[in-house]
Order: structure tokens, then C-alpha cells, then sequence
């Protein structure tokens, strides 16, 4: 069909335009399934992308719904740039809200100042302890750490909906699967504008989440760590050679991504919810996996992804309650975009020809 | 009461069978398709919207096959023509397949057929010992006879060999003359196929409607199921019953007031995956590990 030769060099073009590309394209698909459907595509396109950026706090919405698909997007890409492929990000998002949880709920009287920032850094264990797992196996034994991260996740969420229907199950809520309330020391509160108020349900976790962002940027940019992790993702020999070592740095990225993971989820337990319930995610590790490629790899580009792929989910949400379109739909807008980006990929990387391949015996 | 009981875990087990054995003959070609679930879903929603507007059971089934087929295209055209991140691209065919099939199935929701009738006369039912094992249907007979014959295929013919070549060292495949995107190709279509059966026997014959993403997590469990039988097609069949047998306790105990929380037995087959890759990638033989060239995209001009 078609044939892929290796580019010696990516046009920096491709670069910026694949996201662009995809972004459009993902756009123009949307046109013809509404079409299809029997949707008028304008008004689905407003509720879709306009609506939700129509009012202030609408906008700040938007920075809450993307605040855990940037802090769990960007230990992702970190992985993703390694070559390691954690995909049970959804698990250790759960573990770490477990954690933080545990803690939050075993000091009910507490007004301490000091414990957001315990739960924080208990989160950030859950998390790395649940990604410990496929990475020690991965560096030990070569057992496949895509496998065995994803199995962890359904481990996880199991885990958390015995909890909250077990042990941790309050006494007052009626048989409800959720726990108490967290003190009011463990929750994340609004961010307070002096002269304006809060605006939308905009927390500070948010700018947790962007701070993450430009630091793993900074890490990747300037730290010899974050030239191992370029390094380990191009050429395993080149990174051999430089006398690196390869399991520690598998680790650390496991260790780093899975912490992240866990600290979205002790976030948005604390700054939406207030309590463990069965469902805390709603597939944001999955997600997160798309905000990573979109972000072309790039931590800081993470920021700007994680609003776009938060924009699909609140304009899904709009379109349901304006047009009745399935709030599925979402899912068709967010896989088209993930094919499309994968596929801008190949772009960048090789050159296509389109002639008939000649029958060549590889030189390797 | 046995008897309802076995007949409930083998019906668990069919699709289970289905959709592992067809990711079985994609991964020993060296693909991993992770978008299984999505597959399936879509072979669930066709199968039953064209036998609800045909009141065809047939034609039902044959919708499925093919959309599952279709599906598997889309993931072929990605992974195989394009060369894009296996991993990545079988999670968008997962997210795009449940969110179309939920799009399709929205005006299915609520509405019901009748499903697959049983192969022999309803009284064999009623034969001691073997009464449940003679009140399954047509699907559910064929999945055995399908994993007897991917069997043959991979250990018994030469293109089973070649496939198997594929998946272990494509570069040497390729270098003997063989198209391993061709291979692939087959392989990614007829694990789209089976996905798709799977996904059908849902609506089908599991539970006569359809409901947004029924699959609820069999295709990741298909998916454990390569693993967990350590990609031979005859241990999938004892490693279904094994999973179906954990899913059915976990109900079963429900209703008996058991003191085992159910999720742990939910999260059994999941760690019992775990615990078989850890078994074999520790113990290293060859003939049990994973094939080598899994996820590496082809370029032949490399």
C-alpha cells in the first residue's frame, strides 16, 4: 500500500502542523457525523467549542476539568518519551486518592495546616508505589509492563469500590457507597480573586497542575535527567554507552509518572468531591494518554492539550443538555483525534511513497 | 441447580473464548491490538440492530463479523500502513469503538429480541452430568471447534509458521521472502472477525438487549487471557471456564451471603494474569514467552 522510508531530517513544519492538522480534520469528521446523524452541525459546533468558552466562568471550568489530564499527562509523557509505555495511569490515579484518603479520614478533627500537604506527598507514594509494581517486574524480569499496568488498574478501582463499600463506608450515609466527609484541612479550597470572588469552581490545584507542567518542562529542558530520558527513548545503545543506567532511570519514570497520577487524583478528591466514592476518575488516565500525544511529547505543551481535550469533554457535555446529542460522542471525537495525531507521527518521522514497493532484501 | 450453574459459566466463557483467540493469532503475528473492547462493542451494537430491524439471527451474526472486521481495518490501516505506536492506536480504537457503538446503539436502548435458540432439542437438557454441556448454541460449539483449528493453523501448516514468524523475528520473515505486512494484514482481519462474533454473542444470546459499552470489560479480560495462557490457543479454553467459574462464583456468593468481598474475586483474574507473566518471563522458556517482534512496527527499508 504505501511505503514508509526513515526521514533524516523532520521538517520543522510538520512539527507544529500535525497537531493543528488533527485538531481540524477531528473537526471536519465531527461536520459529518452530526451530518449523518441528522444533527444540524452549526449548533452542534457552538455547544461543541463555543459554548463552554462563552462566559468567565465557564473558562475556569474548563482549567478544572483539565487540571487532571495535565498533572497525569505529563508523567505520561515523560514515559512515553523513555519508550516505556505505562498505561495504568487510571490505577495509580486511584491508589493515590486511596492513600491520601486513608489519611484524610483517619484525622476527622483535625484543622492542621500541615495536612494537604501530607496527603499530597501520601498520594504521590500510592501512586508511584502502584507503578513501582510493573516497573520493578519490567527491570527485574523483562515482564511487560503495558500488560501488567493495566491489569493494576482494574486491581485499583476493585480495590477502592471494596473500600468504600467495606471498611471505609460512613455511617451515615445511608448504605451509599462513600465515605465521610474529609476535614476541611484536606480540602483544596477555591482560588479567592481579592476584589472579584472566586470565579466558576476554579481551584488551586490548578495551578498545582500548571506548575507541574513547566517544571517537568524545565527538567526535560535543562537537567542531565531530562537528557537521559530523550536519550533512553532514541537509542538504547547511545544510552548504554554513556554509561547510564538504563533500570534505574526505567524506574524513576515509572516512580514519577505513577506519583503524578496519584497526586490528580488526591486533588480532585479534595478540590471536587470531598469524599471516596466508587468513581473518582472518569477515565482521565486513559485521556491523559491523548493529551500526551497531542502535546507532541512536550511538558509545557501539556497545558494547552489538557484545555483542548477538557473543551470536548465540557463541549460533550453541553451538546447533551442543548441538542441531546450522546454525551458518547465525545469518545468518536476524542479516538479520531488520537488516530489522526498517531498518524501525523509517521508524517514527521517518514517519508511516504505511494509507488509500488520493490521487493528489497533489508540490510540489517 | 448445578446443572444452570455450569450452563451459566460455559455461556460466560464463549465470548471470552472468541475474542482472546482471534488477539491470540493477531499477537502471535506480532501485533498487539489493545482495542479489543472497542471491537467487540461494535460487533455487539451491529449484530443486534440488524437482527432487531431483520429479525435475522444469521444476518445478526454476520453484521457483527464483518464490523468487527471493519473496525480492525481501521486499526490495520494506522498500525500496519502507517506504522503508528501500537499501544496508542488500540487504546483510540477502544475509545472511538465504545463512543460510536453508544451513538449507533442510542435509539437500540430498551428494545429487545430473542436470542440464539439451542443446537439439540430442549429436553437433552435434562441428561444427567452432561444435560448443561448439551444446551448450548451454535456459537458456542463453533468456538471450540475455531481454537481446535487456529491450533492446526499455527502449529500444523507452513503459514502457520510464517506467521509465526512473523511475530518472533519479522525481519528474518521478510528476508525469506515472506510479506509480513501481509501476514499481518490477515491476521488483524481475522482477529476483527472474531471480536466482532464475540461482541455479538452478547445481544445475542449473554443478555437479548443492548446496552451503552455490555461489554463491560471482557475484552481487557480477552486480553489477560492471551497472556494468562501464554499465547496457546487450547489453554484458553481452561483459562475462559477458570475466568467465567471466578466471574459466576462472585455472583453466586452474592446471593449466598458469602464473607469473600466480591471484588476480590473480581480482581482475581487480573492478578492470576500478573502472576502467570511474572511465571514466564522469570522462567524464560522460549516456547511460553511472548513473541519477540510484539508492538515493533515493519519498515522494510530499514
Amino acid at each position: 500500500m504505501f511505503h514508509l522510508t526513515l526521514r533524516k531530517e523532520t521538517p520543522l513544519i510538520f512539527k507544529v502542523s500535525v497537531p493543528i492538522a488533527s485538531i481540524l480534520l477531528t473537526i471536519l469528521f465531527g461536520i459529518f457525523i452530526f451530518s449523518v446523524l441528522g444533527y444540524d452541525s452549526g449548533k452542534a459546533l457552538y455547544h461543541f467549542f463555543i459554548s463552554p468558552l462563552s462566559r468567565i466562568d465557564r473558562i475556569a471550568d474548563l482549567f478544572v476539568k483539565a487540571c487532571p489530564l495535565m498533572i497525569v499527562g505529563t508523567g505520561l509523557v515523560l514515559c512515553f518519551r523513555a519508550n516505556i509505555w505505562n498505561i495504568g495511569a487510571e490505577g495509580q490515579l486511584i491508589m493515590g486518592a486511596v492513600f491520601a484518603g486513608g489519611l484524610a479520614l483517619s484525622f476527622p478533627d483535625t484543622n492542621s495546616v500541615w495536612l494537604l500537604p501530607a496527603m499530597a506527598v501520601l498520594s504521590f507514594i500510592g501512586g508511584g508505589l502502584w507503578a513501582f509494581l510493573p516497573a520493578i517486574l519490567k527491570v527485574r524480569l523483562r515482564t511487560n509492563e503495558i500488560l501488567v499496568s493495566l491489569m493494576l488498574t482494574y486491581v485499583a478501582s476493585l480495590f477502592l469500590d471494596w473500600l468504600v463499600r467495606g471498611p471505609w463506608r460512613s455511617p451515615t450515609s445511608f448504605g451509599f457507597p462513600l465515605t465521610n466527609y474529609y476535614p476541611d484541612a484536606g480540602l483544596i479550597s477555591k482560588i479567592n480573586f481579592p476584589g472579584i470572588g472566586t470565579i466558576g469552581q476554579l481551584h488551586w490545584g490548578v495551578f498545582i497542575a500548571i506548575l507541574v507542567c513547566l517544571l517537568c518542562w524545565f527538567m526535560m529542558q535543562k537537567t542531565v535527567f531530562g537528557f537521559q530520558v530523550k536519550l533512553v527513548g532514541d537509542s538504547h545503545k547511545a544510552f548504554r554507552y554513556s554509561g547510564f543506567n538504563e533500570s534505574k532511570t526505567t524506574m524513576m519514570l515509572f516512580i514519577i509518572s505513577g506519583g503524578l497520577a496519584g497526586l490528580a487524583g488526591m486533588i480532585e478528591v479534595s478540590a471536587n468531591i470531598g469524599q471516596l466514592q466508587p468513581n473518582i476518575s472518569f477515565g482521565y488516565g486513559f485521556t491523559a494518554i491523548i493529551v500526551a500525544f497531542l502535546a507532541r511529547l512536550n511538558p509545557a505543551a501539556v497545558i494547552l492539550a489538557g484545555l483542548l481535550i477538557a473543551l470536548i469533554e465540557m463541549g460533550g457535555d453541553s451538546a447533551q443538555i442543548a441538542l441531546a446529542i450522546p454525551k458518547v460522542v465525545t469518545g468518536v471525537f476524542k479516538g479520531i483525534l488520537l488516530f489522526l495525531l498517531l498518524a501525523g507521527e509517521t508524517l514527521t518521522k517518514y517519508q511516504i511513497n505511494v509507488k509500488p514497493r520493490q521487493r528489497s532484501v533489508p540490510n540489517d | 441447580m448445578i446443572d444452570a450453574l455450569i450452563l451459566t459459566i460455559l455461556m460466560t466463557s464463549v465470548p471470552l473464548v472468541l475474542a482472546a483467540t482471534g488477539e491470540l493469532v493477531v499477537e502471535r503475528s506480532g501485533v498487539l491490538n489493545l482495542g479489543l473492547e472497542g471491537m467487540m462493542l461494535m460487533g455487539a451494537v451491529s449484530a443486534f440492530a440488524l437482527t432487531y430491524a431483520t429479525g435475522s439471527l444469521f444476518i445478526g451474526l454476520l453484521a457483527g463479523i464483518i464490523s468487527g472486521a471493519i473496525t480492525a481495518a481501521i486499526f490495520g490501516f494506522f498500525v500496519l500502513g502507517l506504522a503508528t505506536n501500537q499501544v496508542a492506536t488500540g487504546l483510540a480504537l477502544t475509545i472511538f469503538g465504545t463512543g460510536l457503538s453508544g451513538l449507533i446503539g442510542s435509539e437500540f436502548v430498551g428494545k429487545a429480541i430473542t436470542g440464539l435458540p439451542t443446537l439439540f432439542p430442549k429436553h437433552f437438557a435434562d441428561i444427567p452430568f452432561i444435560g448443561a454441556f448439551l444446551s448450548l448454541d451454535i456459537v458456542a460449539y463453533s468456538s471450540v471447534i475455531i481454537v481446535f483449528l487456529v491450533w492446526v493453523f499455527l502449529f500444523k501448516t507452513k503459514t502457520g509458521l510464517i506467521l509465526r514468524a512473523s511475530g518472533i523475528s519479522q525481519y528474518s520473515a521478510h528476508s525469506l521472502g515472506y510479506s509480513v505486512l501481509k501476514v499481518r494484514w490477515c491476521a488483524v482481519l481475522f482477529g476483527g472477525m472474531m471480536a466482532g462474533l464475540s461482541g455479538a454473542y452478547l445481544p445475542l444470546m449473554l443478555t437479548p438487549h443492548w446496552s451503552e459499552g455490555m461489554t463491560s470489560g471482557r475484552g481487557w479480560i480477552a486480553l489477560a487471557l492471551v497472556v494468562f495462557a501464554s499465547w496457546m490457543p487450547s489453554r484458553i479454553i481452561y483459562g475462559a471456564i477458570l475466568f467465567g467459574t471466578i466471574t459466576i462464583m462472585q455472583l453466586a456468593g452474592q446471593a449466598r451471603g458469602w464473607t469473600i468481598p466480591p471484588q476480590f474475586l473480581s480482581s482475581l483474574p487480573y492478578l492470576a494474569t500478573i502472576f502467570v507473566l511474572v511465571v514466564i518471563s522469570s522462567r524464560g522458556s522460549a516456547k511460553y514467552l511472548a513473541p519477540s517482534d510484539l508492538t515493533q512496527p515493519f519498515i522494510s527499508s530499514k
